[in-house]
């Protein structure tokens, strides 16, 4: 490339990076001090002292901000939220798109569009119906209210049969003239085959798992069903009529919360970029 | 006379030829030169997303256009049909008028701002080679903050006592007071939204960006030396598929995946600050206990999804090759 960089395209990028970073930063020095220094001085940008003693209190205090509640277990809870979300879509989407993309059967273009008709509804627009069902089902409280009903999203389903469609054709052809039934195709030829792909949907669906709220919101009456993002919820209610609130401490918790999937995301960069401008989701 | 039948055929016949080229890109029959020929193993496939599908999908979407139509007792005995009452008595409130404009206000300057910033960034880091990557891994990692994440840093930016945002209002002579002036309030919640919304459409339109073949770009930087008359002529033109799919996501995200940063923002008291057509759907039907108005303009809200939705599906296929 012949075209000259400007020293002002880099002060854009540079003045861009710091307004979508410094809240971050910001955050993450203000968690280390203490709140009395917050409230009279403002917010930090350098790190302070209180910081171990904040995030041991965070992680291990019964009944800091939320009661009964450690933050050690709102951690636990948000990973299995996140992995178990994203086990399950996986799973369940690699084996829907299969037997819509290698199968010739009865109803197969009705529950194509059974399926892919989620697409059209997200969770926001049900959520008081959706809610009464988990209450007649009794799933309130439980990983299973928590995770389940948000796989019936196609999304990854989706994804997967355009996957499945770029295969080429040759495989399944070789695999049948060597006698594979369509259980041994999936296990060792297709399922190999998309082990990027997998890997990719895992880390968006990861991310969408741990950041959910609104769902957890509901869910969740029991304090040890809590995740992170429920619990950030909590201590904006104990704020309200507290004097000097504990900044310090809702910022550890939104501190805590944003390590793991940025930390993915940093860490898995180009597979997710991949992931997520290929299925358009 | 003959002529208006000619033309009204002619209009007929392009829609039913678009409605079923659209339809055959749908079916997911042709694609497959072999296919398996066993009548039940695919059932035993497709067993457990259908299950998911129709208990949580079907079961309480039926049920939310159902209780549209009745007023449910508040105690729990029983609920009375009242066929279109919710629906009129939802619209025709002050409220949801005033709710419904905030929303298209709201998507229009979330998606406009944050559309055109993160296009911005895109172009420029796409330009620069020194320092590429760190830019990139700065910009992007901003994605994987949660909504009420961002709504919590985003309200200690905003607070009233500690908040930079309010001392740098106060330096221009302005009294910020997020969640007690509408306006202060929805600023916030705009900056909020759009903050957190950069990093997708960064994501989308570089990579759109990079996909632009070396030849195209040397021709076009011979073609036109201005940078503006380039980006305009060529660049817009290459990016505008990429544009119009984060167009409809955008308008989604702003419509319903702001829903968190409502709630951390506004903390469950509205009072007469700005909220979007979903919180008040889900604040009449849990803070307010009005289940039949709920639904009703839950209704209401997946005809406005849908029609989006198939809007993006169908630029979604068109876009997509098979190998």
């Amino acid at each position: 490339m012949m075209q000259k960089v400007k020293p002002l395209d880099h002060l854009i990028l540079i003045l861009g990076t710091l307004f979508l970073m410094a809240p971050v930063v910001m955050a993450l020095m203000s968690s280390t001090h203490d709140p009395v220094d917050i409230h009279s001085n403002g917010l930090y940008f350098t790190p302070g002292s209180n910081g171990a003693a904040t995030y041991g209190k965070v992680l291990t205090h019964k009944g800091g901000f939320t009661g009964d509640v450690t933050g050690m277990t709102m951690l636990m809870n948000s990973m299995i939220m996140g992995i178990g979300f994203a086990v399950g879509k996986v799973v369940l989407s690699m084996m829907a798109a299969y037997a819509l993309v290698y199968f010739r059967f009865r109803f197969a273009t009705l529950l194509f569009w059974m399926i892919f008709t989620t697409l059209l509804l997200p969770l926001e627009v049900r959520i008081m119906p959706s809610y009464q069902v988990m209450s007649k089902l009794g799933l309130l409280n439980s990983y299973t209210g928590l995770i389940v009903p948000l796989l019936a999203s196609a999304t990854g389903t989706f994804f997967f049969r355009q996957f499945f469609r770029s295969v080429p054709d040759e495989m399944l052809e070789a695999a049948r003239i060597d006698g594979a039934g369509p259980f041994k195709f999936f296990i060792d030829i297709l399922v190999p085959l998309s082990r990027t792909m997998m890997a990719a949907i895992f880390i968006i669906m990861f991310i969408y798992g741990w950041n959910q709220y609104l769902w957890p919101l509901l869910m969740t009456t029991d304090e040890s069903f809590y995740t992170l993002m429920r619990g950030i919820k909590s201590i904006l209610q104990v704020w309200i009529g507290s004097q000097i609130p504990d900044y310090n401490e809702a910022f550890a918790l939104a501190v805590l919360a944003m390590i793991p999937p940025v930390a993915v995301v940093v860490i898995f960069q180009r597979m997710f970029i991949k992931g997520l401008t290929e299925s358009d989701k | 006379m003959t002529d208006m039948t000619v033309r009204t055929r002619s209009a007929d016949r392009a829609l039913l030829l678009r409605l079923r080229a659209w339809y055959s890109a749908e079916t997911p029959n042709p694609a497959k030169r072999v296919q398996f020929d066993r009548p039940l193993t695919p059932w035993l496939f497709l067993m457990p997303q259908l299950a998911v599908v129709v208990i949580f999908f079907y079961w309480p979407s039926v049920q939310a256009v159902t209780s549209s139509f009745y007023i449910e007792d508040p105690f729990g005995f029983g609920a009375t049909f009242v066929g279109m009452e919710n629906y009129t008595g939802a619209v025709t409130s002050s409220q949801y008028a005033g709710t419904a404009a905030f929303t298209a206000f709201f998507c229009i300057v979330v998606t406009a701002l944050s559309l055109g910033l993160g296009l911005l960034l895109a172009v420029k880091a796409d330009k620069v080679i020194r320092g590429a990557s760190s830019y990139k891994t700065a910009l992007i990692s901003v994605y994987a903050i949660a909504p009420p994440v961002a709504g919590l840093i985003g309200m200690m930016f905003f607070d009233m006592h500690m908040g930079p945002i309010k001392d740098l209002a106060a330096f221009f002579g302005h009294d910020l007071r997020v969640g007690i002036d509408y306006w202060d309030t929805a600023g916030a919640l705009v900056t909020i939204s759009v903050w957190k919304q950069i990093p997708y459409n960064f994501i989308f339109f570089l990579s759109g960006l990079q996909a632009v073949p070396v030849s195209v770009r040397e021709a076009a930087l011979i073609d036109a030396r201005s940078g503006w008359r380039r980006f305009r002529d060529v660049t817009l033109p290459l990016l505008a598929p990429t544009a119009f799919f984060l167009l409809v996501i955008n308008i989604t995200y702003a419509m319903f995946d702001t829903f968190p940063i409502f709630d951390v923002v506004l903390k469950d008291k509205p009072a007469n600050n700005p909220m979007t057509l979903v919180y008040k759907v889900y604040l009449d039907g849990f803070k307010g206990n009005d289940i039949g108005g709920s639904s009703a303009q839950s209704v209401i809200l997946m005809v406005v999804v849908a029609a989006l939705t198939v809007m993006q599906f169908r630029f979604l296929e068109r876009r997509v090759h098979y190998g």
